[in-house]
């Protein structure tokens, strides 16, 4: 917890939100992350496809793969799904 | 206090009562599943609907839980919503009663109170909302049909406030209430309507950052009671708290702009005293009991005897203030339980009142008498047997036994 975090008299009831949920970064729940090999990557976007959470996004102007640390709650499913083992689960 | 309005005389039971308050409440949803002794309530309402005799959309539910999930859903797009169940089913609505409080949504909801099974029971007692005491609603125990149908009417203003937006169970005793006929003074539906008037809203700032309205609109996006972590839950329960706090003075405004209409309030809503000012031996109890006890308290009185009662009329949120002001002067109190708290020690009502008086200056002798299970009956010679029980601890200064059974077969 911070201290930027609000008081119960400062917040909506019922836990109204008062952000989108796209400003409530929850990238910090995870305790492993996904690092790529950028030489064994075909890019073959089934990572992409597999995430649950949409924190693998496919760039086009970068004709390559992007991952979204800040939404990534690290749980390896793509690691598991990458056909050419080119993701690996590394402690943070 | 008189009525300043004409009140037309009808008999009803309290259940009929309750049905006939909420019909006059201009309510949008009624959504219910059976169960006795509540029965009559949506039975009646039912009747309102098919009769046209109201707008309110009904909802036949297939159980507790949906049809207290129907109601939350739509109070919180803003309709005023009611319900009524007893025992089993009030068990059965158990998470969504949570939920409901949780969303802040006013709710009325009349339960006959009902004892739980196992053994099956069908008769009254207050196992069923001593158990969801904690789940964030307020609750009130009335004491006859009259103010069953009053206590409804009540709860909508109460519940709707801005500064307290919790809903309401207004308990009434099953059968001893819901099935005995009254002489029930009725207002006029526009006096009824008037009273209750429409709900109003707070403002929120939703998640585009926006000022809306504190319901869920399709113009005026908002999210309710999402996740929260352990960063912002803590938070939302403390406003709860708030709320209960709020409570303790809406209720009391509202029985007095109430009785100002009806002519008929009850003690200051939060607390019914009936000669308990200069009492020496009290009495503390919940719901119907009280007209029983009071037929004591005027025996004992006239035989010189300083006895008085203290109804609790609300029992959440705990007007802790009020408990301890008007037992100032009690010596010996009794506290009266209508449940069972297995393995506690006594019951619900006696550890709450117990705990009011422990920060006081004179403590008085206080003793827990569970009574009524299962419908058992209650008689004043019982009654009359607590009183000579507090007036011999007074004289002998001494405890027997802290916990008793009343009419238990030894």
């Amino acid at each position: 917890m911070t201290s930027k975090e609000k008081s119960w008299k400062e917040i909506s009831p019922a836990g109204v939100c008062w952000k989108a949920s796209t400003q409530f970064l929850t990238g910090d729940w995870k305790t492993y992350k996904p690092i790529r090999d950028l030489e064994k990557c075909t890019r073959c976007l089934l990572c992409v496809l597999f995430c649950p959470d949409g924190a693998i996004r496919w760039k086009p102007e970068k004709g390559d793969i992007e991952f979204d640390y800040n939404f990534c709650k690290g749980c390896g499913i793509c690691a598991n799904e990458c056909p050419a083992k080119a993701i690996e689960m590394k402690l943070e | 206090m008189k009525s300043v309005v004409k009140q037309e005389v009808l008999a009803l039971n309290g259940d009929e009562a309750v049905a006939y308050a909420a019909k006059q409440s201009d309510v949008d949803v009624v959504a219910a599943y059976p169960i006795t002794p509540q029965t009559i309530i949506v039975e009646r309402f039912s009747e309102y609907v098919a009769n046209g005799e109201v707008e309110t959309e009904f909802v036949c539910t297939e159980s507790e839980h949906s049809a207290l999930t129907a109601c939350l859903a739509a109070s919180v797009t803003g309709a005023r919503a009611f319900t009524a169940s007893a025992s089993a089913g009030l068990a059965l609505m158990h998470e969504m009663l949570f939920v409901t409080s949780g969303c802040r949504a006013p709710v009325v909801m009349a339960i006959a109170n009902r004892a739980l099974s196992a053994p099956l029971n069908i008769h009254g007692d207050h196992s069923d909302t001593m158990t969801e005491r904690d789940s964030g609603w307020i609750q009130i125990y009335v004491e006859n049909a009259q103010e069953a149908y009053d206590s409804v009417i009540q709860a909508f203003r109460i519940a709707e406030n801005t500064d307290v937006l919790l809903p309401v169970i207004v308990g009434l005793d099953g059968f001893t209430l819901s099935h005995t006929l009254e002489n029930v003074h009725v207002l006029a539906d526009d006096v009824v309507k008037k009273f209750v008037g429409t709900r109003k809203f707070v403002n929120v700032v939703n998640h585009e950052g926006k000022t809306v309205p504190f319901k869920l609109d399709p113009d005026n996006p908002t999210s309710m009671g999402p996740i929260a972590l352990p960063n912002y839950y803590f938070e939302f329960k403390r406003q709860q708290e708030e709320a209960m706090k709020n409570a303790l003075k809406i209720i009391p405004q509202v029985n007095r702009e109430y009785s100002e209409i009806s002519g008929r309030n009850y003690g200051d809503g939060l607390v019914d005293p009936y000669y308990v000012e200069d009492a020496e031996i009290a009495i503390v109890c919940l719901g119907s009991t009280a007209g029983t006890v009071k037929a004591v308290v005027d025996e004992m009185r006239a035989d010189g005897v300083k006895a008085g009662l203290l109804r609790i009329r609300t029992f959440r949120p705990l007007p802790v203030e009020k408990i301890v002001n008007t037992l100032k002067n009690a010596k010996a109190v009794a506290v009266m339980d209508r449940s069972m708290s297995f393995g506690g020690e006594g019951g619900p009502v006696f550890h709450e009142v117990r705990h009011a008086l422990y920060d006081t200056d004179k403590h008085p002798h206080i003793v827990n008498y569970i009574y009524g299970l299962g419908g058992r009956d209650t008689s004043p010679m019982q009654i009359r047997k607590i009183y000579e029980d507090l007036q011999k601890i007074l004289r002998t200064k001494h405890v027997e036994t802290r916990v008793q059974y009343l009419g238990l077969r030894e």
